[in-house]
């Protein structure tokens, strides 16, 4: 399992693209929306929670496809299946991997993006912890769409609208507990609603997303 | 017997393509599966590893018995041929790569990555793969393809090597490999009655 994380984090390292795309997307959305929005500091303050946590989980489904495709392609993923690991296993280890490289750089640069939006002051620390929540249940739903679209050709459009309602939670939660921590009021309700979220998917998607693998794998 | 098969009927895309198959390999036996394109080759094969389920029958193997090669050898085009091969051994639980690289003439490629690699180099390394699986039973599937005629002579010594010490073999092949103690199986003897008239269609799923 271990050696598994390992391989996929070194594929996304030498491989480029996988991690710098999602980044990159997020940059663009926090340098560009301040820019078409216009400089008014109190309007970009107010959507600011909102456009940080859509950018983020935009950056995110753009590398969602990567999960299996490669593996599927290439016919790991056939060997993977008959391996003695698990294949639930195999699903929550790349869902991991996919959060290591895409999920944990978003939650660190967020911050240095927060100011381009003119993020109040109180709403910094809210911001990290709902994204640093909110982001493995991302992955975990990601995986399960990536998954079920494993077999398809340009399966991306499809990818894109299977996964998108399944995220709507995620977002609407993430966002409140920074709009709240800007506003100064209290996060706890959101917080737990989040964390629930996404220990939620973690304790039941893999086994949903091993078994549209099986099914794909035939 | 290592593995046995009885009354098995496989299917590839809604359609039986075998059926009343019933056959049993010892340790140290090697099966050669033959059969035109489209005769359910590499359905049979799929079905034995466990990828897909069979349509009726059942099979006999001990638990985590079968290793698998395919038509895709799973090598990540940016990792080396050593650490392609280390994966493998991690996740089946193997020590030593060393005599895998061996055995398969690779010591000499170990540093190079895998998108560097030409097919038949390539190929040579996915069945490098059976050898640190340390799994009884190969399943291969035409595992000669893009081989040259040394590396074929290479592979049977490899495979005869298994058989040797008390492995079994499946392989799904047109290349004579020279393992003339195989025992050889003609897929045509069990072609599924409903697939007869469909000859055009199961072509697809060679």
């Amino acid at each position: 399992m271990f050696r598994l994380l390992t391989r996929d984090l070194r594929l996304a390292v030498r491989a480029g693209g996988g991690f710098g795309l999602g980044l990159a997307f997020f940059l663009l959305v926090a340098v560009l929306v301040p820019l078409g929005v216009g400089p008014e500091g109190a309007v970009l303050a107010r959507i600011a929670p909102g456009i940080l946590w859509v950018g983020a989980l935009l950056a995110c489904l753009l590398s969602l496809d990567r999960i299996f495709a490669l593996d599927f392609e290439d016919g790991s993923l056939d060997l993977l299946a008959t391996s003695p690991m698990p294949l639930e296993g195999v699903v929550a280890v790349k869902s991991l991997a996919h959060w290591l490289v895409t999920g944990v750089p978003l939650v660190l640069v967020s911050p240095v993006l927060g100011v381009l939006l003119n993020l109040p002051v109180q709403g910094y620390g809210w911001l990290v912890l709902s994204l640093a929540l909110g982001t493995p249940a991302l992955s975990v739903i990601g995986a399960f769409g990536a998954a079920l679209t494993v077999g398809v050709k340009r399966g991306g459009l499809l990818l894109s609208l299977l996964v998108l309602p399944l995220y709507v939670p995620t977002l609407i939660f993430g966002a409140e507990v920074v709009k709240r921590g800007a506003a100064g009021l209290t996060v706890g309700t959101p917080v737990l609603l989040l964390a629930g979220i996404t220990l939620g998917a973690a304790a039941l998607l893999p086994f949903a997303s091993a078994a549209a693998l099986r099914v794909n794998l035939r | 017997m290592l593995l046995s098969v009885s009354d098995l009927a496989v299917a590839r895309g809604g359609v039986t393509v075998l059926e009343g198959m019933t056959f049993g390999v010892a340790a140290g036996q090697a099966l050669i599966l033959r059969g035109p394109n489209g005769a359910g080759k590499t359905t049979l094969l799929r079905t034995l590893a466990g990828l897909q389920p069979a349509v009726a029958g059942a099979v006999s193997v001990p638990p985590e018995a079968m290793a698998y090669a395919a038509h895709a050898d799973g090598i990540k085009a940016v990792l080396t041929v050593a650490e392609n091969l280390e994966f493998w051994a991690a996740v089946h639980g193997t020590r030593g790569i060393g005599a895998a690289l061996e055995a398969m003439d690779l010591v000499g490629l170990r540093n190079r990555r895998g998108a560097h690699l030409s097919a038949g180099q390539k190929r040579r390394l996915g069945l490098a793969r059976l050898l640190v699986t340390g799994r009884p039973v190969w399943l291969l599937d035409e595992p000669t393809v893009s081989l040259d005629v040394a590396s074929v002579a290479l592979f049977a010594g490899v495979v005869r090597g298994h058989l040797a010490g008390g492995g079994a073999a499946l392989i799904a092949t047109h290349v004579d490999l020279g393992l003339g103690e195989a025992v050889v199986l003609d897929l045509s003897a069990f072609k599924a009655r409903a697939a007869a008239g469909t000859g055009a269609f199961d072509e697809a799923f060679g």
